[in-house]
C-alpha cells in the first residue's frame, strides 16, 4: 500500500514537472543551449512562405485529412498542444492524415529559437515558417471568423473544412480527427 | 394561453442563444456603446473612462507585457498617446490576461515595463477579467476606438493598429491614426474593422 502511494506521488510530481517545463521551454532556451545546437541547424530545411506561398499548402485537393496548426515557440498554449499534433501525425500516418505546423515565429528568431526548438523537441510533423506582415489580408483569407489569436487550427479534407481558434486537449483533437475519418 | 406564452418565450430564448453562439464572439460591433469600468492603474489609482472629462473619445488597447506582437507594438502605442491625448483621444491600455497563467503580466511586471518604456498612458489591469469579454477582445494587441457621444462611448473602430506588426517603418496603412484623424475632422472612418494577429488572452 505504501509503495502504491509512493508511486502515485512520483507520478503526480513528474507529470506536474513535465507540464510546467513545456510551458516555459520556449522562453527558457538559453543562448548557451542555442549555441550548443547551432552546429546542426543547417540540417533543418526550413521553408519560409508568405500568404501566396502558404495558400496552396492549406488548400490541397487530395483525399487526405489535413491538419494545419498555427503556432509559435513563444506561445505557451501552442507549445503545450504541440505533442498532441505530433501524436496525431504518428498515429494516423497510415490513415491518410497529414499534419502541417505553421510557425509564426519572427524571422529574426528562425535560427536562434525556431530551429533549435524543432531539433530539441524532435518534431516529426512538417514545419514551415510563415512570414507575411499584411495581417488584415491573410487572417480573414484563412478563415473569415478568425479574430487573429493563436493557437489556431484548420482541419480539412476536400470540401469539408473546420476552423478552430482555440487550444485542444489530446482527447478533443482526437475527436475532431475521427470526425474527418468517418 | 399561459403555456403558449411560456413556450413562445422559450423558443425565443433558444433562438437568441443559438444565434449568439453562431455569431463570432459576443463582443461589441461598430456602433455599440462600450461599457465604462473602474480598473486599477499601475500608479495604484482606479481609472474610469468617465474620469476623462475633456476627452472626445478613447483609443482602448488590450495589450500585455508577454506577447511578442504586443511588445512589437508598444512603442507605436506610446506614439499614439503622444500624438492624440492632447487632441482628445488618449490611449487607455488594459492588460486582460490571468496573471496566474502569465505571471509576467502581473501588476509588478506591468509597472516595471511601463517604467522601462516610459509609458505616458494608463496601463490598467482587468482584474477578474470582467471587461475584455464585454468588449469581445480575443487577443493582445486588440484595439477599440471609442467616440464620446450623448448615448455613451460609441465603438467606431475595432482591430489592428496598422498593417505591419513586424516593422513600423514598412507600414502602408495606419488604421488607428486614419480612424482617429477622421473622427477629429468629422469625417466617416473608411476602414472600420481590421484583423490583427495576436496572442490569445490567457484565462
Amino acid at each position: 500500500m505504501k509503495w502504491l502511494f509512493l508511486v502515485l506521488l512520483i507520478c503526480v510530481f513528474s507529470c506536474k514537472d513535465h507540464s510546467s517545463n513545456t510551458d516555459t521551454e520556449a522562453s527558457a532556451l538559453t543562448s548557451e543551449e542555442v549555441n550548443g545546437v547551432l552546429a546542426f541547424e543547417s540540417d533543418i530545411d526550413l521553408k519560409i512562405y508568405d500568404y501566396d506561398g502558404l495558400e496552396p499548402l492549406i488548400n490541397k485537393t487530395d483525399d487526405k485529412v489535413h491538419v494545419v496548426n498555427f503556432w509559435a515557440t513563444w506561445c505557451a498554449p501552442c507549445v503545450k498542444e504541440l505533442p498532441y499534433f505530433e501524436e496525431i501525425n504518428v498515429k494516423y500516418k497510415n490513415n491518410n492524415v497529414e499534419v502541417l505546423l505553421v510557425s509564426l515565429d519572427f524571422p529574426k528568431n528562425y535560427e536562434t529559437k525556431l530551429k533549435p526548438f524543432i531539433r530539441s523537441h524532435d518534431l516529426k510533423s512538417k514545419v514551415v515558417a510563415f512570414d507575411d506582415t499584411n495581417q488584415n489580408r491573410w487572417i480573414p483569407a484563412i478563415n473569415k471568423n478568425w479574430s487573429g489569436a493563436i493557437p489556431a487550427t484548420i482541419i480539412y479534407k476536400g470540401d469539408k473544412r473546420k476552423f478552430y481558434e482555440r487550444s485542444f486537449t489530446q482527447e478533443e483533437l482526437e475527436v475532431e480527427i475521427q470526425g474527418f475519418l468517418k | 394561453m399561459k403555456i403558449l406564452k411560456l413556450l413562445a418565450v422559450m423558443v425565443l430564448a433558444l433562438t437568441i442563444s443559438a444565434f449568439t453562439i453562431n455569431t463570432e464572439g459576443n463582443g461589441y460591433k461598430i456602433g455599440d456603446i462600450a461599457t465604462d469600468f473602474s480598473l486599477e492603474n499601475i500608479d495604484g489609482n482606479m481609472v474610469s473612462l468617465s474620469d476623462f472629462k475633456t476627452a472626445k473619445g478613447f483609443i482602448v488597447v488590450f495589450t500585455c507585457n508577454t506577447c511578442p506582437y504586443a511588445v512589437a507594438y508598444e512603442d507605436r502605442v506610446e506614439a499614439l498617446n503622444k500624438k492624440y491625448a492632447d487632441k482628445g483621444y488618449p490611449v487607455i491600455a488594459i492588460m486582460p490576461n490571468n496573471t496566474n497563467v502569465k505571471p509576467g503580466d502581473n501588476m509588478e511586471a506591468m509597472k516595471a515595463r511601463a517604467k522601462a518604456k516610459g509609458f505616458t498612458f494608463p496601463y490598467l489591469m482587468d482584474k477578474g477579467q470582467k471587461i475584455y469579454p464585454q468588449y469581445g477582445a480575443t487577443k493582445t494587441p486588440h484595439i477599440y476606438i471609442l467616440e464620446k457621444t450623448k448615448k455613451g462611448n460609441e465603438v467606431k473602430y475595432i482591430g489592428a493598429i496598422d498593417d505591419n506588426y513586424k516593422d513600423a517603418s514598412l507600414v502602408n496603412e495606419k488604421y488607428v491614426e486614419n480612424a482617429v484623424d477622421a473622427l477629429l475632422e468629422g469625417n466617416e472612418i473608411k476602414v472600420k474593422e481590421t484583423r490583427a494577429i495576436g496572442c490569445s488572452i490567457k484565462v
